[in-house]
């Protein structure tokens, strides 16, 4: 992939992302939310994981997006309205979200690797469904396995959650 | 040309980004899409880490993208739970508001 692409789809996740903690209106939110998806999934095409960046688009952009823009729907949530804000937690929380990017940018500016450029695969297109899905079934069976019970369960809990209860 | 820095570096934004957010909003289901930003940030690590690990084969490592899957869906079904509490809850407080749900505070 060209830089030129990477820069754009960088700066879309990244703006989109931004544009979610910093918009008033929960709807406003979810919908950046979708757009700094689907940059995120373009920049996991980029790195040539095809299947990931679809399943990204499909469940997030997709599914889970229609839950939160449904909730917030069905709650009928407004603007929030202006309170007064505790200057000292604000502050704290930005300084520590701000130590930990510097530390982070710190750490990557020291490894040797950071600097190096992708080496090239052996063919232009890989086949990745095929070898996720061989080492999901043979390698991760049983993690596999875990995640199902793991959905089911909340599958469950999430039925009896929303359940009313009869008074 | 782009190096494993420059996609780890946009993955420290977007995480740095979402934790921001879960720190000072104090809209739930906001809190809750912050949370999903972190996790996809990290997710964009582990890409970029596979796709830097080229084996012997010439393909990338495969095992990071099996884990990505993994944690798309333990996040899916995090978001289907927390949004079902978060229902119940406005059932009974009539808020989304973590500052007004303060019974566990110190």
């Amino acid at each position: 992939m060209s830089p030129f692409l990477f820069w754009i789809f960088a700066v879309v996740t990244v703006v989109f992302g931004a544009a979610v903690v910093l918009n008033r209106n929960p709807v406003a939110s979810a919908l950046s939310l979708v757009v700094s998806f689907l940059g995120l999934s373009a920049l996991f095409m980029s790195l040539d994981a095809f299947f990931v960046g679809i399943i990204q688009v499909l469940v997030y952009a997709g599914a889970v997006m229609v839950l939160f823009l449904f909730i917030i729907m069905l709650l009928d949530i407004h603007v929030e309205e202006r309170r007064q804000i505790n200057w000292l937690a604000a502050v704290g929380a930005v300084g520590v979200a701000v130590t930990l990017l510097v530390q982070i940018c710190v750490v990557i500016g020291h490894s040797q690797s950071a600097r190096r450029v992708f080496p090239p695969l052996a063919r232009p297109t890989t086949d990745d469904v095929w070898h996720i899905g061989r080492l999901l079934f043979s390698n991760y069976n049983l993690p596999f396995q875990i995640i199902g019970v793991l959905v089911l369960v909340a599958t469950i809990g999430v039925v009896l959650l929303s359940r009313r209860e009869p008074r | 040309m782009i190096t494993l820095g420059d996609y780890l570096i946009v993955s420290a934004i977007l995480f740095t980004i979402g934790f921001t957010g879960v720190m000072l909003r104090r809209n739930l289901i906001v809190i809750l899409m912050s949370l999903e930003l972190m996790l996809n940030a990290a997710n964009l690590s582990l890409v970029a880490f596979s796709r830097f690990r080229v084996g012997a084969n010439g393909l990338p490592d495969y095992n990071a993208q099996v884990f990505v899957f993994f944690v798309i869906t333990v996040a899916a079904a995090e978001v289907a739970v927390g949004l079902a509490l978060l229902v119940a809850l406005y059932r009974a407080r009539q808020t989304t508001d973590v500052a007004d749900i303060a019974s566990l505070k110190f």
